[in-house]
């Protein structure tokens, strides 16, 4: 909202210079985002009459006026066609900073010889002031603008750009502004003085007003106003419209614009003549109603929109705009000037149906006061008569079905003391309030009052609103800073199951990180075509949960795992990055749950037929490039599927868990070269090199490793408290044994044989060997094996009857030889 | 015999002289000092000559005895000298060449603010509580007294879920407040709570435009809790974060659930108040919006306003992440660009 500071001080005193002021009002709510000086730079530009017109010798399209500037009278060239004798113009001296009309630069006027003929000085352009982007014609001043005065005392203003919150439609009107800073500097704020003439004829002879339902239109009122000739505004109008940033269109419109500017009031004025039956109705539209509005465009209706009709048709969307048919034109001799209250949601619900919105609606849709109309409307009707013309009718219509009468709020200082932490006497809190133009009623208690809010602020309903006002006015800066003194709330005896995860979700991160890998987070949203991708057969296992109002196709679905965008950003990087690259994620996944069964279709609740997806912590890592950088130590090998698993170990074993790995069949990776990561009879993750053609639709160049684990179902597995075992007091032995096992033979198998043996401590596979000195369709595992008694020195005849024992079953089982 | 020991001893210093490693000290050792050696067997003939002679020739070879010994010790001594230094000189290596590198895992800066922002909350007391990214309205705007078409709902361009928009709609939530009522539902006061998670703006993005973000919210219930109680908090959580000399703006600001509203500043961290293109010439930097909890709000999380009070407060991570690392274009969080991310 922009408000003019000339304007303001209409109706306020103001003595603060404008960042005083900005600062105020900022403080108190209103924040001010920009401050605008209208001829800041106009230094040296100055009002003078054009006094005589001659044309240029040399030019035909140019002109030599002779400008009187009081001081002195001085001839310069000109092109503007609009340029005459009489006119009071801009004048720019030499050494004056205007904006070149070409480049919209700000440049200084230098005398300059145009076509042979000097010219010390200008007449200016709106464009060359900064006033507007008219750059064809000269600008020209009324008549009555004092010849000689510096144009920055005339025309010069201060524009602030506010940010109004949407609980203070108040303050959508220079009078709304003027009023708190009225409160917030201890001055009164002067309103203009209204009366006009009116006619014999009383207005319920020309229209009768008909509400259908009051809960959408609480009151409509409205004037009218015959003999009225259509012209354009004077030219204060028209400024005070501009520096608003709104366009004049005529006097009527203007005038309709000017008062809602000044009193926050959109009005709407009809052509009379134009409207069928004398009669007015505010109604919900009915289905497939058309209409053109005065934009042009043509809508096509339904009953979310209010409109206003006469007795055949909508003429206007209530509080939104006006109709095509019953626009004011320049033939218009007779004004029906609406004054009205909407309902707030049905203003929202018409601009939303209808895409569209208006000064008019975004102050309607705010929740206006029902109390306001009546001035606003006699406001507009006395400038209408003052500027147009014309007798207004006697009487105005004020159709009022939803009147209500204000209640009092109860606002000790007790309640502004809990909530604010201030202590402020009820003389302080009473002066605050009635400067805001709340009335104060003194009750029984001494320390409290009965407050009735002014029409105006239908946003303070309660206390605590009414103490928000008294804080804000009397400055958020006088707030103590006090610490919370209340007392802590107890702990919970366990973890609740939220924080444990966070807890694990933190601890993982930090492993990961000590791992090498970079953390990532990416979009919730993601495509459904990258989700696809995953899978080589391009098919979806789960389908995703979808946005009904997406922004882009990159970011219309739910993700279900967190491999898509984790491949996105390792394809993003791989792109600039030539060292290994390890990532990972931590974050959830959505996925939509199956609806209950509902006995009966009647008490479904909206609850019922929906449901919130499940939202799964989830851990995808990648790894893929060369194991080391480059450098020279040398190590060029690449990442492999057994550095990702060595991860996925690490993980689980700082968390005190042992997992198993079966070999898996998830569809996007590798077949044969991932695994199950299996706890406790629990599949929790997987491990695997992705599948070339999911790597190649996500344009990665390596081979890419992957790690994906439940965040959940693994904290599910972690037990927490943990035992210490002594430390063994007896030594070991330690035997080294070469296998010599058949291809199909895994080592979990091997191993599973070992470990299950006693005094076995630690099986550790050191040699993996199938070449040359190997038998076809063989391969040898070398095995370490410490053995270790918790209670005695072993001897060498104990643990070689073991390791018979157990070659004895490797070879039953396995089929396993030792390798000489 | 005298004789021989004199020739013995000399032979045996000229041998020592050309000596130049431990291990021929060694043989030497045992050829002229052992217990095979000449001397050795001197010292054992003595015996069996006459005394006269016997005391003669037991002093000399003696003598020769303890000379080799000491000459010996001298040339280990020597020998074990020059081999370290030998050994020192051929350990040494170019120290300027490089180490063998070993990969850096980090951590996204917006999970390190996160973490230091919580971290200053938990040592205030304040537990931490999460709660769903997919939300259904009736959290994310009606119990917060945002109706459907309540003005409010433009601060908040929303993701929906189901188009219908209505009531029972699902939406993506577009703050943390919705965490203000799920756990008022569950928590009886005293309550002193932060809970951070993701949010999601229907937002074309830009520089200072993101369609995804995190919060942080606050809630702090109990009786006696005020206005300033919140200066205080959050004042103090601004002096942890940004140190003590920055200077904060405490203003009023509107948000619907909460009643008075508050919108805290930072100064400006590259004009220092002076105003600059970063703080839109204001000199102050938006933090966060807090407020005291609405009695409508409190009243549907089943807590009476009449008895208790609250505050509550939501901040954007990434911003103050960009606060404190200058950074300027929120993209870079998401865009997860490596050379971006190991800056942190």
């Amino acid at each position: 909202m922009k408000v003019s500071l000339k304007w303001l001080k209409d109706y306020v005193d103001i003595k603060l210079a404008p960042k005083g002021l900005a600062e105020k009002l900022t403080m108190a709510g209103m924040e001010i985002k920009d401050i605008q000086e209208v001829g800041g730079t106009w230094n040296n530009v100055v009002i003078g009459e054009v006094i005589a017109l001659n044309p240029h010798p040399n030019a035909s399209r140019l002109k030599l006026p002779t400008v009187n500037i009081s001081t002195q009278q001085i001839t310069v060239v000109c092109g503007a066609p609009n340029i005459a004798v009489g006119q009071k113009v801009p004048f720019a001296g030499v050494g004056a900073k205007l904006i070149d009309g070409h480049t919209g630069k700000l440049m200084t006027l230098k005398p300059a010889r145009i076509r042979g003929i000097l010219s010390e000085g200008m007449v200016c352009s709106e464009k060359e002031l900064g006033i507007s982007d008219n750059h064809e014609s000269i600008m020209v001043l009324p008549s009555e603008a004092p010849i000689g005065m510096p144009l920055s005392d005339y025309l010069g203003d201060i524009i602030f750009d506010l940010d109004i919150t949407p609980n203070r439609p108040d303050c959508l009107c220079t009078i709304g502004i003027a009023r708190e800073i009225a409160a917030l500097t201890g001055k009164i704020l002067h309103q203009p003085e209204i009366h006009y003439e009116e006619m014999e004829e009383p207005i319920d002879s020309f229209i009768s007003v008909d509400i259908i339902d009051p809960g959408l239109c609480p009151r409509y009122c409205a004037s009218l106003i015959a003999g009225i000739k259509v012209a354009s505004s004077p030219n204060w109008l028209q400024q005070r419209l501009s520096s608003y940033g709104m366009r004049p269109i005529n006097n009527v419109v203007d005038i309709t614009n000017y008062v809602m500017l000044e009193h926050g009031q959109p009005l709407h004025a009809f052509d009379y003549h134009k409207l069928k039956g004398k009669q007015i109705v505010v109604r919900r539209s009915r289905n497939d109603e058309t209409m053109a509005t005065l934009d042009g465009t043509e809508h096509v209706l339904s009953p979310d929109t209010l409109v206003i009709a006469d007795k055949e048709r909508a003429i206007a969307i209530a509080g939104i705009m006006g109709g095509l048919d019953t626009e004011v034109t320049d033939e218009t001799d007779t004004i029906l000037l609406e004054s009205a209250n909407f309902n707030q949601a049905i203003i929202r619900q018409g601009c939303y149906s209808l895409n569209l919105q208006s000064e008019a609606s975004i102050r309607f849709d705010k929740g206006l006061s029902s109390d306001l109309p009546l001035l606003p409307l006699k406001r507009a009707t006395q400038l209408l008569q003052e500027l147009a013309g014309g007798k207004a009718a006697r009487g105005v219509v004020d159709a009022y079905p939803g009147k209500s009468e204000p209640k009092g709020i109860l606002l000790s200082t007790g309640e502004v003391k809990r909530l604010s932490g201030l202590k402020l006497n009820i003389s302080r809190i009473t002066e605050v309030l009635q400067s805001l133009g709340f009335e104060c009623r003194y009750t029984d208690i001494a320390s409290q009052i009965s407050v009735i809010t002014p029409y105006w602020r239908s946003d303070v309903k309660s206390s605590a609103d009414l103490v928000e006002e008294v804080v804000r006015i009397i400055g958020y800066d006088k707030v103590p800073i006090t610490r919370l003194s209340s007392p802590l709330p107890p702990q919970e005896p366990r973890l609740s199951a939220t924080r444990q995860q966070s807890n694990l979700k933190q601890r993982l991160r930090n492993i990961l990180t000590s791992c090498g890998f970079q953390e990532i987070l990416t979009y919730s949203l993601t495509s459904l075509e990258r989700l696809q991708r995953l899978s080589p057969k391009l098919e979806l296992n789960v389908t995703p949960l979808k946005v009904a109002n997406p922004m882009s196709k990159e970011q219309e679905y739910l993700r279900t795992t967190l491999r898509a965008g984790v491949l996105t950003t390792l394809a993003d990087n791989q792109k600039h990055e030539e060292a290994g690259i390890r990532l990972f994620e931590i974050g959830k996944i959505f996925l939509p749950q199956p609806l209950p069964v509902i006995a009966s279709e009647a008490k479904q609740s909206p609850q019922d037929k929906k449901r919130l997806p499940q939202e799964k912590e989830m851990l995808c890592a990648v790894l893929s490039g060369p194991r080391a950088e480059l450098s020279w130590h040398g190590n060029e090998e690449l990442l492999n599927f057994f550095d990702a698993k060595g991860v996925a170990e690490r993980l689980l074993k700082q968390s005190g868990l042992k997992a198993t790995f079966e070999a898996s069949d998830d569809e996007g990776l590798l077949p044969g070269k991932n695994a199950n990561i299996i706890i406790g009879g629990d599949k929790i993750g997987v491990v695997g090199d992705l599948h070339p053609k999911v790597a190649q639709a996500f344009e990665l160049s390596t081979s890419v490793c992957l790690i994906e684990m439940d965040v959940e179902k693994l904290l599910g597995k972690i037990t927490g408290l943990k035992k210490y075992q002594p430390i063994p007091r007896f030594p070991s032995i330690t035997r080294d044994i070469a296998l010599l096992v058949s291809k199909q033979v895994t080592y979990q198998q091997v191993e599973d044989i070992i470990q299950s043996f006693p005094l076995v401590a630690k099986v550790t596979l050191f040699d993996l060997y199938a070449a040359t000195q190997i038998p076809q369709g063989k391969k040898s595992f070398a095995v370490r094996i410490v053995y270790r008694s918790p209670d005695h020195t072993l001897t060498t005849m104990e643990v070689d009857k073991v390791q018979q024992q157990m070659l004895n079953r490797l070879y039953n089982e396995l089929g396993a030889a030792l390798r000489a | 015999m005298l004789k021989q020991l004199e020739e013995l001893h000399l032979e045996a210093l000229a041998k020592l002289n050309r000596v130049s490693e431990l291990k021929e000290l060694e043989s030497w050792r045992i050829r002229y000092l052992g217990k095979k050696s000449k001397l050795t067997q001197i010292l054992r003939s003595l015996a069996s000559l006459p005394l006269e002679e016997r005391k003669k020739v037991g002093a000399q070879a003696n003598e020769v005895k303890k000379a080799l010994e000491s000459s010996f010790t001298e040339k280990e001594r020597h020998l074990e000298e020059t081999t370290l230094i030998s050994f020192l000189e051929r350990q040494g290596v170019d120290v300027t060449l490089p180490g063998r590198p070993i990969s850096i895992g980090r951590l996204h800066p917006t999970t390190r603010i996160l973490e230091e922002i919580c971290d200053i909350f938990i040592r205030m007391g304040f537990q931490v509580f999460e709660g769903p990214d997919v939300e259904w309205d009736y959290y994310n705007f009606e119990a917060l007294n945002i109706p459907q078409w309540h003005p409010a709902r433009d601060m908040f361009a929303t993701l929906w879920i189901d188009a219908d928009m209505g009531k029972g709609a699902r939406l993506l939530r577009t703050h943390t407040s919705p965490m203000q009522i799920r756990l008022m539902e569950r928590k009886r006061p005293p309550i002193r709570a932060i809970m951070p998670g993701r949010v999601y703006r229907y937002e074309a993005t830009d520089a200072t435009h993101e369609s995804m973000l995190y919060q942080v919210e606050g809630l702090a219930i109990n009786k006696n809790i005020t206005l300033a109680d919140l200066k205080g908090t959050l004042f103090e959580f601004c002096h942890c974060f940004f140190g003590q000399e920055r200077r904060i703006r405490f203003r009023c600001d509107y948000f619907p659930f909460v009643e008075p509203g508050v919108e805290v500043a930072i100064e400006c961290s590259a004009c220092h108040g002076a105003g600059c293109r970063l703080c839109s010439y204001s000199g102050w930097l938006e933090i966060l919006g807090a407020g005291m909890v609405h009695p409508d709000v409190l009243k549907r999380g089943n807590i009476d306003p009449e008895v208790y009070t609250g505050f509550a407060f939501g901040m954007g991570v990434e911003r103050i992440a960009m606060l404190r690392y200058s950074i300027d274009d929120i993209r870079l969080f998401y865009s997860n660009d490596s050379r971006f991310l190991e800056q942190f």
